[in-house]
């Protein structure tokens, strides 16, 4: 239970409300969303699981690619 | 004339708002008052105190003991001046030979049933019967002893009219003997409080004083123990039971409560360092002379003998803790904090900030973490209750907070309630919201549980939507859906303030059928005609106002449902002005404050991103220290990594984060892998059982700083006793801080609130001087705001332009089932505070000494549970034993429960689901079922065990 599991199923959440609003694609407001509220190393290990095709909802996969990621 | 008045002094009848004001002479002093003031408060501006018995300022004037009559030119007889209003010209005189003659006449009556044991009475020196008594120059009673209420017996036997002293109540006695029967009792009990438990009973000299039936007791009645009766009361019939024990007070402190949201200002009656009573201040700007029964009587936790004043120290957890020196202990937990970031790097330890603590001591805690220990890994346990209010408010309107005062709810037509039980949780509010009730405003609640306020007596029209947990945004949607399918909005107001095609959009979006309230009946069981009814009601009052509390934030969905109660507030046009709003009631005293502090790991005080270089440079420069951009963890988070072994010390000031927060089993187990748990507080408690270092902390009589309530209101909390553990909680974290190498040199908590000020813009104007000043100020208080901001977003929203986000439903992923089948939801009751470490230790927890599950009769026959039985609550998480409540108060498929007693440890069965913007957790909902028991889980027995092991302290004579 204290594996990286738990980010998919946070950010499958916000996909869900971030889907349902019109102002702008969903993907990039959960993006910004965990930009704003995770540490560098949990959007790494959130990036790494999505590159590596874990099931995911598709604005889920798709806001991995407008993660900020730690430099280096 | 008014300069010598003491603001506290007791004017006789309240005040009176009018725009006219009348002119008169009272004694040949010339005085202008509003209309409708009574000539007794008109004499007290001109500062003359007529004698009085039944009129007191904190109730409507009465007119019956007929001791503050006057002679008023032109009018016949001798007019009561409680009663009479003032008109213009008037010429009163309040003493001539005839008033005197009266006014010995009525006191002579009075002093002939009244018992003459001044000397050793517990009001003695504070009596009003006394002090009019002198002021009417009674001399002698002429009256033969005859039938009476005070004497025990005379010659002939017991005296049939003579009842013991009432003692049922922990806090207060009635002494029946004493009594005038002036009835202010019974007018605070139903006009301040609105409870109506006490009656007179009988008419001329048999009429007294009783609390219900014949047969109840002030215990067993309804009464709530708010205090409010004994304050008014004018003779020793109703009096503090610590007054009795100690003795009338020498001096007073004023500060303010340390329990709930309301905040409500308090004079701590003092003898020496020693607390006699706490009195709710008149002049409290939250709670206007009124107090509940934790804040009014529940402080005696402050010198239980469990209270921890020595630091303790243990290697492991499962070692007995070893009292050591402060020196010892700080070094110790400095040492492995640096320890654990030397192995583990910089991110492996952070704070857990107290919204109990004040702003001052949060501030510095969050300090700690971005700038000794170098992240931003800081969180408030204010996570686990109002998160979502401040990304939801923030988002549509701009700022992270309520809009309105309390006062505001004078002003209200009509409430609409969701999930929150103001009488019970905000009972001052609760009281406030009564009389506007009784005075004919309307009132809908939300919420899944037939809440108290829907029983308010005297009260006007009423609807309950009870509505399924988990349903909220599903309902708050449908009543938007129907206000502007009928075109109930407000199209003016929205085309000013918001963005018109935005609210175009949003009408679109809740057109759909699918949220109409024929789509939502099933899902959230409420009938779709009720919720029309409730839209239409919403729209159509001139101010309506919403409140509401946790069990709109403890939801998966809970800042999608603080955002659909915003979007109804604006098209409807109920923001700016008094009465209206969306106003959350916070849970614990310091919420608001701990929030404002900068306790989240995303934010500095005042709401400021962390990756904001505007703001970071100005705490860069204001510390001298480089700052992290990123976000730090959040509590769940900071679980989550300990139990990857990558998260490995925490200091924890004043929180009991293993009772209060969800899936308790994984919280242990998280906390028993970090190398560093340091636990601050004033009690071993269920957090410390994992802990490495404790630190005592102070109480709130025991510190100076400023706690700030759900209007945003900033408060003094004064020093009004030496802490016994040696330190202010401020000044333990300035140790750890500089044992990790700062240099922080604060000496008083108004050093650190200057340096909040001269940081956070919504704060600039704050200060301890304009504070001790004004009494307490809301922010913003700044340049534009120099005495702060009772009222938001008056002309225009914080943000600009308020934003409509659009509210879809979405069912969370906790599901009953056959196995869990029924809901649990969670509450709080009056008596008891939170975990319930404070209230656990005082007489409250004679009126609740366990937590009780309430279920509805249908599903407790399902299951062969009878009232009163010990049932087994298991979910998905885990399970507990506690005893079973019957009741329709719940709705079929629903069951409800408080969290107070660790022993019942109801989040052993809350999940870890959470709301998807904050992480705030579930609490409101979990799949459960309910069976009968016939003993503890294995769970509480295990955790008994444990916890008495984890309690050791080796005795110090052993080292
Ligand atoms: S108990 Fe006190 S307040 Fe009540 S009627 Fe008697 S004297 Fe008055
Ligand atoms: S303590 Fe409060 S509730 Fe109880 S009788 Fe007095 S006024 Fe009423
Ligand atoms: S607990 Fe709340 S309502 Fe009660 S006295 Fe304290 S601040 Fe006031
Ligand atoms: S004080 Fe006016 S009648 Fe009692």
């Amino acid at each position: 239970m204290s594996d990286d599991s738990k980010l998919i199923r946070m950010a499958s959440q916000m996909a869900q409300f971030f889907a349902s609003q019109p102002d702008r694609p969903a993907a990039e407001a959960v993006a910004a969303h965990i930009n704003d509220s995770w540490t560098p190393r949990m959007r790494q290990a959130f990036v790494d699981q999505i590159r590596a095709g874990v099931q995911a909802d598709p604005v889920v996969r798709d806001a991995a690619g407008f993660v900020r990621l730690p430099a280096g | 004339m008014k300069d010598f008045i003491i603001p506290d002094r007791d004017m006789g009848t309240p005040a009176v708002k009018s725009d006219v004001a009348v002119n008169l002479l009272v004694d040949g002093i010339s005085v202008s008052v509003p209309a409708g003031t009574s000539v007794m408060r008109a004499a007290a501006v001109a500062g003359i105190s007529v004698p009085r018995l039944c009129a007191t300022d904190h109730l409507e004037a009465f007119g019956s003991c007929r001791l503050c009559v006057v002679q008023i030119d032109g009018m016949r007889g001798l007019p009561a001046s409680c009663t009479t209003p003032v008109a213009e010209g008037m010429v009163v005189r309040t003493q001539t030979d005839e008033v005197a003659q009266v006014r010995k006449g009525v006191m002579e009556l009075y002093i002939s049933d009244h018992p003459l044991d001044c000397l050793t009475c517990a009001a003695n020196g504070d009596c009003e019967l006394q002090d009019m008594a002198g002021a009417v120059g009674l001399r002698e009673v002429r009256y033969e002893p005859g039938a009476n209420h005070f004497a025990r017996r005379d010659a002939e036997g017991p005296n049939p009219e003579y009842r013991p002293k009432d003692q049922s109540n922990p806090y207060f006695t009635f002494d029946p003997a004493k009594c005038i029967v002036c009835s202010r009792c019974v007018r605070a009990c139903e006009e301040v409080q609105g409870t109506f438990a006490l009656t007179i009973e009988g008419r001329g000299f048999d009429s007294r004083v009783s609390a219900g039936m014949e047969s109840d007791s002030f215990l067993s009645s309804d009464c709530v123990s708010c205090g409010a009766c004994v304050q008014v009361c004018p003779t020793a019939t109703l009096i503090e039971n610590s007054v009795i024990q100690i003795g009338t007070p020498e001096h007073i402190v004023k500060t303010t409560c340390a329990y709930c949201g309301v905040g409500c200002s308090f004079d701590a009656h003092m003898r020496g360092e020693e607390v006699v009573r706490m009195v709710p201040s008149k002049d409290g700007k939250a709670n206007h002379g009124h107090s509940c029964v934790k804040g009014r009587f529940a402080w005696g936790y402050a010198t239980h003998r469990e209270r921890q004043t020595q630091p303790m120290v243990r290697e492991r957890i499962t070692n007995p803790w070893r009292v050591v020196t402060w020196d010892e202990a700080l070094d110790f937990a400095a040492t492995r904090l640096r320890q654990a970031q030397a192995d583990f790097g910089r991110d492996s330890i952070g704070v857990i900030t107290s919204s109990r603590c004040t702003n001052e001591e949060t501030y510095l805690v969050q300090k700690l973490a971005r700038a000794v220990f170098g992240n931003n890994n800081t969180d408030t346990c204010a996570r686990v209750c109002h998160s979502p209010t401040g990304y939801g408010l923030k988002t549509t309107f701009g700022t992270s907070a309520g809009t309105h005062d309390f006062d505001s709810v004078d002003d209200t037509d009509l409430a609409l309630v969701i999930g929150a039980n103001p009488t019970d949780a905000h009972p001052v509010f609760g009281s406030r919201m009564r009389k506007r009730l009784r005075e004919g405003a309307g009132l809908i609640a939300l919420d899944p549980r037939e809440i108290d306020l829907l029983k308010t007596p005297h009260m006007g029209e009423s609807l309950h939507l009870p509505l399924r947990p988990g349903t909220n945004v599903a309902v708050l949607t449908a009543l938007a859906h129907v206000i502007v399918s009928e075109r109930l909005y407000d199209e003016a107001f929205i085309r000013s303030r918001c963005d018109w095609d935005e609210f175009l959009a949003y009408a679109e979006f809740l057109l759909d059928p699918r949220h109409a309230p024929e789509a939502v009946e099933t899902l959230a069981r409420v009938p779709a005609e009720l919720i029309r009814k409730a839209a239409r009601a919403y729209a159509a009052a001139p101010r309506a106002s919403i409140y509401y509390g946790l069990g709109v934030t403890e939801h998966s969905q809970g800042s999608t449902t603080v955002m659909a109660i915003a979007n109804l507030a604006m098209m409807t046009g109920n923001i700016g002005k008094p009465g209206t709003g969306v106003n959350p009631l916070r849970g614990q005293n310091n919420v608001q404050g701990s929030c404002d502090m900068g306790s989240f790991p995303h934010e500095y005080p005042g709401y400021r991103h962390v990756s904001d270089p505007e703001t970071r440079a100005i705490y860069e420069r204001a510390w001298g220290v480089e700052l992290s951009p990123e976000p730090g963890l959040r509590i769940p988070n900071m679980f989550d990594e300990a139990l990857a072994g990558r998260f490995r010390g925490l200091y924890c000031q004043g929180e009991d984060i293993v009772q209060s927060d969800p899936d308790t089993r994984h919280v242990t187990a998280a906390l028993a892998a970090m190398d560093i748990v340091i636990v601050q507080d004033l009690f071993l408690n269920e957090t410390s059982n994992y802990a490495h270092v404790f630190l005592p902390g102070s109480s709130f009589l025991e510190k100076d700083g400023t706690f700030t309530n759900a209007e945003r209101r900033i408060n003094m909390v004064r020093r009004a006793m030496t802490p016994k553990n040696g330190y202010e909680d401020w000044q333990v974290t300035q140790l750890l801080a500089n044992r990790m190498g700062a240099a922080w040199s604060y000496t008083h908590p108004r050093e650190i609130m200057a340096e909040i000020a001269m940081t956070t813009p919504s704060f600039a104007g704050v200060s301890y001087d304009l504070l001790e000043r004004e009494g307490s100020v809301q922010w913003p208080c700044n340049g534009q705001a120099p005495l702060g901001t009772p009222v938001m977003h008056i002309d225009g929203f914080v943000r600009g332009k308020g934003r409509f986000v659009h509210t879809e439903y979405i069912a969370t992923e906790e599901r009953t089932g056959a196995r869990f089948p029924l809901l649990l939801t969670t509450g709080r009751i009056l008596s008891q505070y939170n975990v319930g470490a404070q209230t656990r230790r005082t007489g409250n927890s004679v009126w609740h000494p366990e937590d009780i599950l309430e279920i509805h009769p249908s599903d407790a026959e399902n299951r062969g549970v009878r009232d009163g039985d010990l049932v087994r609550l298991a979910s998905r998480a885990g399970e507990t034993t506690l005893r079973a409540h019957i009741t329709e108060r719940v709705a079929p498929g629903v069951v409800y429960t408080t969290f107070h007693h660790p022993t019942t440890q109801a989040n052993v069965v809350t999940t870890d689901n959470s709301d998807w913007a904050t992480n705030c957790p579930e609490f409101k909902v979990t799949a459960v079922q309910v069976s009968p028991s016939n003993g503890p889980s294995e769970w509480q027995e295990e955790y008994r065990h444990h916890s008495d092991l984890a309690r050791r302290i080796l005795p110090t004579a052993a080292e």
